[in-house]
């Protein structure tokens, strides 16, 4: 009881923080530190997680805010990356090897491998959100800090995965923004997540009660919490199915900074 | 007791002389996979022939084992699951159900699973056909623009259910990724005329059956097991119409029928034929004469019959809400000459008094009356007064107004009454598809009331004219048969 005491106070700060942050609009939006129900939880026995003060990219990286880093890091265009670091369908739908396509500017960067996104966030002084970053954020409609048990946020979620890819993204930005003032957290495209070789489940979800350890890394077995959840959990699926260097056509990324570290 | 020793004798017989039965005998134990290893791959390696469905590749025709290359790729696609009716698919190979993958017993299959780079998600699959944990799910966990291989050795025969396991599992079938794989005896099927791939499955929705547009997936109906849709093929007209299975009299028929689920067990049956032999849950050992085969939810069976009669044979899901409700149903139309000998059509309709019917004497008089020359249009009217409430008013009701949306009216309808020549047509043949009737359509289906005699539908025609503001005209027995002589009298005409 005490712990949801804190969490609601610390809910009126964020949206306190949110709302005065969208005046002026800087690129990253305050997401207050804070302790909540994980779908991963880190281990048996803990099924929350905890995460210090953050700041997040209000809107995923643009093609635009991308082709200005591979214009001053040429190692990262697609014709001198290194295999190693970049899947053969890194960047393969820009125009040339260091320009989006004309009009796409404003669309989230997609088929970029884990590498690239975290080599972007490093050039930014930045670094990409971990996944309970992701996950508290990610959590929020655009009025409550935790929709997840809301069944018209899942089902508004689950329509976008009904989309097939391969069709023009639209331009980032155009989502509402939700209880921290970050947008397009769902419905664009998916994101890379920091420590994604240390969320790897199971490739095959039936053995969560049975987990076979070995198929596990970092913090021991995982068991998959909110099973009825699945907009959260197919986002899981997603990440856990790519390698750091794949590339995708809806994977995209955004960054984060420590509070106290922003450049 | 007599021929049971014989049979054992001949059996002793059989061993001591050391010969191996051609054939597994019915009762005999195949060995499973004790007895499904016939040693490594020989000769070049064999890509596997894939089909879509309702096709069936080839028999493999092969007497050793082989290794056997399978590409299949995953390709997330929205198309049609009813008519007007959006939805998007995730598919092994395009189609719902997934590719048809045909080996042999002992083949070694090298499994290369490519996932489309359009797609949004992680695929992988879990053949029931493979022996191994997760029947191949963690091995082929792939990325969306990636291929992943693995290789498993078929060790049993029979008919199996292949899916994907990617979590969420229950929404990726539910979307249809699932197919059948055939490990055949290492013998092979006996040769039959035609093989058809049938595989049912549950759709979640959010709007309601047939709500138009473009439809996503309800994950709550899922849960609570309430589908939107019970369809054969993934789409409510994948097997009907022009898209119906043909065959022939005389012929062998060979289905292989799967069901994906994700939730419903089906009470598989084909309307008008009796499997004269089933693998159940697409075991060995058949049973024969089955008139409705139980699938589960990843489990398939094999069904043969063989076709006598001509005609439409539909097949359904018997847990009949499903079939007529929700899409249940697909066709196999069945060509050639009749067999009155085995199945005669409608031999006679007969009046049958029930209390609904009343007196039937006008109707007496005015048959008497009309073959002395005599017939009154008030005689018409009454005798078709009598009628009418015996053979149409179930649907169109005593007073002629039809049931809303469903049945049209008959009274002041400007459908009938700008063309009432047009009504016998209608009563003989029956009407089907879109009608629009005092401005508005009805999209329902009326069967040929050809069982009637012409003297029976001039005057039901004429008390329709002359009935609850009707302006008049009368139908004579002459104009019926003009109409009737000019078209094909439709065979089996219900009622």
């Amino acid at each position: 009881m005490k712990r949801r005491v804190i969490l609601c106070w610390m809910m009126a700060c964020a949206a306190a923080t949110a709302f005065t942050a969208t005046g002026s609009a800087p690129q990253r939006a305050r997401v207050p530190g804070g302790t909540f129900a994980t779908v991963l939880p880190p281990a048996a026995e803990q099924k929350t997680a905890t995460v210090a003060a953050f700041d997040m990219d209000r809107t995923p990286v643009t093609n635009a805010q991308f082709a200005k880093f591979v214009a001053a890091h040429p190692a990262w265009r697609r014709d001198r990356v290194a295999r190693v670091f970049a899947d053969p369908g890194y960047l393969l739908h820009w125009a040339g090897p260091a320009s989006p396509a004309a009009g796409t500017e404003r669309q989230p960067v997609t088929r970029v491998s884990w590498f690239a996104a975290d080599a972007y966030c490093a050039a930014q002084g930045a670094r990409l959100p971990t996944w309970y970053e992701w996950e508290r954020v990610g959590a929020a409609s655009q009025t409550v800090a935790d929709a997840r048990t809301d069944p018209a946020w899942r089902q508004a979620i689950l329509d976008w995965y009904a989309k097939p890819a391969g069709k023009t993204l639209p331009d980032v930005g155009q989502g509402a923004a939700n209880f921290y003032g970050v947008r397009d957290i769902h419905g664009l495209v998916w994101e890379w997540v920091l420590d994604l070789g240390s969320m790897m489940v199971s490739a095959d979800n039936r053995e969560q009660g049975d987990p076979n350890t070995s198929k596990f890394c970092g913090s021991g077995a995982l068991t998959l919490e909110q099973k009825d959840n699945y907009a959260m959990l197919m986002r899981i699926a997603t990440l856990s199915s790519m390698q750091a260097s794949y590339t995708s056509t809806s994977m995209g990324f955004r960054c984060v900074t420590d509070v106290g570290a922003r450049p | 007791m007599k021929t049971w020793l014989v049979a054992v004798i001949s059996a002793a017989m059989l061993i001591a002389c050391g010969q191996q039965p051609s054939k597994t005998p019915a009762t005999a134990d195949t060995g499973g996979s004790r007895s499904g290893d016939f040693g490594p791959p020989q000769g070049e390696p064999v890509n596997a022939v894939l089909t879509s469905p309702p096709l069936v590749p080839p028999p493999t025709g092969r007497h050793a084992p082989a290794k056997v290359i399978v590409e299949l790729e995953v390709r997330e696609v929205e198309r049609e699951i009813a008519e007007g009716v959006k939805y998007t698919f995730w598919t092994f190979g395009g189609t719902v159900p997934g590719s048809f993958i045909r080996v042999r017993q002992g083949d070694t299959v090298e499994f290369h699973l490519k996932n489309h780079p359009d797609s949004k998600m992680p695929h992988n699959i879990d053949l029931h056909g493979v022996t191994g944990p997760g029947g191949g799910a963690a091995s082929s966990f792939t990325a969306p623009g990636h291929q992943t291989q693995f290789t498993f050795k078929a060790l049993n025969q029979g008919i199996y259910v292949y899916h994907c396991a990617t979590a969420p599992v229950g929404m990726h079938v539910a979307n249809g990724m699932y197919g059948l794989i055939l490990v055949e005896p290492p013998e092979g099927l006996p040769a039959v005329d035609h093989e058809f791939y049938v595989m049912q499955g549950d759709f979640y929705t959010v709007g309601k059956y047939r709500e138009k547009g473009v439809q996503p997936f309800d994950m709550q109906k899922a849960i609570d097991e309430n589908p939107t849709y019970v369809l054969f093929n993934g789409a409510e007209t994948a097997l009907t119409g022009p898209n119906s299975l043909k065959a022939k009299t005389g012929e062998r028929i060979r289905m292989f029928v799967g069901n994906g689920g994700p939730n419903l067990v089906s009470s598989f049956h084909v309307i008008g034929e009796i499997f004269d032999k089933v693998q159940p849950e697409g075991g060995t050992h058949p049973q024969e004469n089955v008139q409705t085969t139980l699938i589960p939810a990843g489990g398939a069976v094999i069904v043969e019959f063989h076709t006598e009669v001509p005609g439409n044979y539909i097949l359904v899901d018997h847990s009949i809400f499903r079939a007529f409700n929700k899409g249940a149903l697909a066709i196999l139309e069945v060509a050639g000459d009749a067999r009155p000998d085995i199945y005669s059509g409608k031999q006679a309709d007969e009046s049958y008094l029930s209390e609904k019917v009343g007196d039937l004497a006008p109707v007496a008089a005015a048959a008497e009356a009309k073959a002395a020359g005599k017939l009154t249009k008030e005689q018409q009217v009454a005798a078709g007064a009598v009628l009418f409430k015996g053979t149409c008013s179930v649907c169109h009701q005593d007073s002629g107004q039809g049931i809303p949306d469903v049945f049209p009216p008959l009274a002041k309808s400007d459908y009938l009454l700008k063309d009432p020549k047009h009504s016998i047509d209608v009563a003989l043949n029956g009407l089907s598809g879109k009608v629009t009737v005092n401005g508005k359509t009805y999209n329902s289906v009326m069967p040929p009331m050809s069982q009637l005699n012409d003297d029976e539908i001039a005057n039901i025609l004429t008390y329709v004219l002359n009935s609850w503001g009707n302006d008049g005209g009368v139908i004579s027995k002459e104009d019926v048969q003009k109409v009737r002589a000019s078209t094909k009298r439709a065979e089996g005409a219900a009622h």
